[in-house]
């Protein structure tokens, strides 16, 4: 643990989605963030197809990389080390950051992070620009089209622990789901938030998955998300049998409360269960206007701290990569062997392959 | 000098020299573990050459044909490592490369008449890869006469031209060694290099959804 670097040069990969992401950082400064998404590609398929995400990523990493290092204003060689998601994620579009980053690293003969994808979105808080620094233990909400997790981070190099997660549907794909549903277009989060404007969040009472008694005593932190989106198509579909002019505003208004608020709910009963007054939002969805703005008055109700990183380290970002790697080697982390695997399931304990 | 990584079926790596031929290379079979093994091949490589990465002069990229998963690590390996070390990535189609290496084991140089040759590969899904070539030209660089193309094994009669006249060679491997030399070879004759768009041969698995299910 001797020998730490007090502020490593690190590049960051990021393939486990349809974002590539190549990010830069110096100790805890951000210095580029790049992305290179294929959205737009997966928006006929109502939904992220991972052979087109993976072809993408190995058309968009070479000049994401050189992209990057023309923002950070450094070369390669200037590099302490290589970061990389090694999970969790899809598969095929693991492989492709993962073989990049063994080739990149062994190339410029430095050492390679491999690390957790979902402690990485926890890691990007440290590289805000506004003097703050992150406090810990926290409680952190990390929810996108790929992953609805709810985690206790006491350190975010050594000690995270998952308290739930979704046990069916990602929340954004609720929101991909019930968009396509209103005949709204993919992706899902910004067109139910402009749909739901001037919408009566209360006008129907969706159900609320995982939250009664008998539910809590198995799943207290855990989310389900397909139920919900099956009661929103049975009462779409039940209007239309019967002539009525679906209210797309209050539907959109009204799912979208439903979702916020069990989100919120859980992660505001893990701050008050653990006595962690700090609940940190991650991952695309936090775009969303609802589910910052409950986050905000549930918090400011419960005395929890609330912190929201910048919207372009919310959704997936090599930066975030590069952050965590940089605060494993300022902590005298070991890197990680040649030998590590994409691994789709990487739990969140390993936070270093 | 040159690093060699083909996946389009295991994974192989070599370090190759024009003039001193092939200096090291490693090779799995193993049709899963690309983005596992990758790094400790490429490394192993530079450790049995006893060289550093700075010595290359380029990175060759196997093109494919292959299935796309395990194709895609091996070409994102080839591509930043010469970032890595500033230097070109040039792109080499793998079957080519079994065709070289096929004729050199026979002991055939351009010099005499190799004869035609069929290669056929695995593409899973029941499908396969092949390509049709005719010797070597005057630079010792196959002639590939058709394809790479795609078919039903009980297509090949069909669609692949004077099928007849064809041996058949059917590979599992493909030796980044032979990718290696066979790129040595076009670069010293000028050879035109493969193009930059990986050889997956197959659309993208994927269904428009346009309508929306019931469900009550
Ligand atoms: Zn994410």
């Amino acid at each position: 643990m001797s020998n730490s670097n007090p502020t490593p040069l690190v590049l960051g990969i990021e393939t486990s989605c349809d974002e590539t992401g190549i990010g830069i950082v110096r100790g805890s400064t951000l210095l580029a963030n790049v992305i290179s998404s294929s959205m737009a590609e997966h928006a006929r398929f109502g939904g992220v197809v991972p052979e087109i995400a993976a072809r993408a990523h190995l058309e968009a990493l070479g000049p994401a990389i050189t992209a990057a290092l023309a923002e950070a204003g450094v070369t390669l060689d200037q590099l302490d080390a290589v970061a990389v998601t090694s999970g969790p994620g899809l598969s095929g579009a693991l492989m492709v950051g993962v073989g990049a980053a063994k080739a990149l690293a062994i190339a410029l003969d430095k050492p390679i992070y491999a690390v957790n994808h979902l402690v990485g979105h926890v890691g990007a808080d440290v590289l805000r620009d506004d003097g703050t620094t992150i406090e810990l233990p926290t409680i952190a909400l990390l929810v996108s089209g790929g992953h609805t997790s709810l985690l206790l981070v006491r350190d975010l190099v050594s000690d995270v622990v998952l308290l739930g997660e979704t046990i069916d549907d990602a929340a954004g794909e609720a929101f991909d789901k019930v968009a396509r549903l209103l005949g709204l277009p993919y992706p899902g989060g910004p067109e139910i938030d402009r749909a739901a404007i001037g919408g009566d969040p209360t006008a129907i009472r969706f159900p609320r998955a995982l939250s009664q008694p008998k539910d809590l005593a198995k799943h207290r932190y855990n989310f389900s998300f397909s139920g919900l989106k099956t009661a929103v198509a049975r009462w779409v579909e039940t209007q239309r049998d019967n002539g009525v002019p679906v209210p797309v505003a209050d539907v959109a208004a009204s799912f979208r409360e439903a979702v916020a608020d069990v989100l919120l709910t859980k992660a505001l009963n893990a701050c008050r269960d653990f006595s962690v007054p700090r609940l940190l939002l991650g991952g695309g969805v936090v775009a969303n206007a609802r589910v910052r703005l409950l986050a905000a008055e549930r918090c400011a109700a419960a005395g929890v701290e609330l912190r929201v990183p910048p919207r372009s380290l919310c959704t997936d970002n090599g930066a975030m990569i590069a952050a965590l790697g940089a605060q494993l080697i300022m902590r005298g982390f070991a890197p990680s062997g040649l030998d590590f695997s994409a691994d789709s399931t990487l739990p969140v304990t390993t936070i270093r392959a | 000098m040159l690093l060699a990584i083909d996946t389009s079926a295991g994974t192989s790596v070599a370090i190759v020299d024009r003039d001193r031929g092939m200096l090291a290379e490693h090779t799995s079979a193993d049709t899963r573990l690309h983005a596992e093994i990758i790094g400790t091949l490429i490394l192993r490589c530079l450790r049995d050459a006893d060289i550093s990465p700075s010595e290359l002069s380029g990175v060759v990229a196997g093109m494919g044909p292959g299935p796309f998963t395990g194709l895609r690590v091996g070409i994102a390996a080839a591509e930043t490592f010469a970032l890595g070390i500033t230097r070109p990535v040039v792109r080499v189609v793998s079957h080519d490369a079994i065709a070289l290496a096929h004729y050199a084991a026979i002991g055939i140089d351009s010099t005499l008449d190799p004869g035609p040759l069929l290669v056929v590969t695995d593409a899973r899904r029941r499908e396969v890869y092949w390509s049709s070539f005719h010797g070597l030209d005057p630079q010792g660089v196959p002639v590939r006469v058709d394809a790479p193309g795609l078919a039903r094994p009980d297509e090949l009669p069909s669609v692949v031209p004077g099928f007849d006249r064809y041996p058949r060679l059917d590979a599992a491997e493909v030796s980044a060694a032979a990718l290696g030399l066979l790129a040595e070879r076009m670069l010293a004759g000028a050879r035109p290099f493969a193009a930059s768009a990986p050889l997956y041969l197959r659309e993208a698995d994927a269904v428009a959804s346009t309508t929306v299910k019931r469900v009550s």
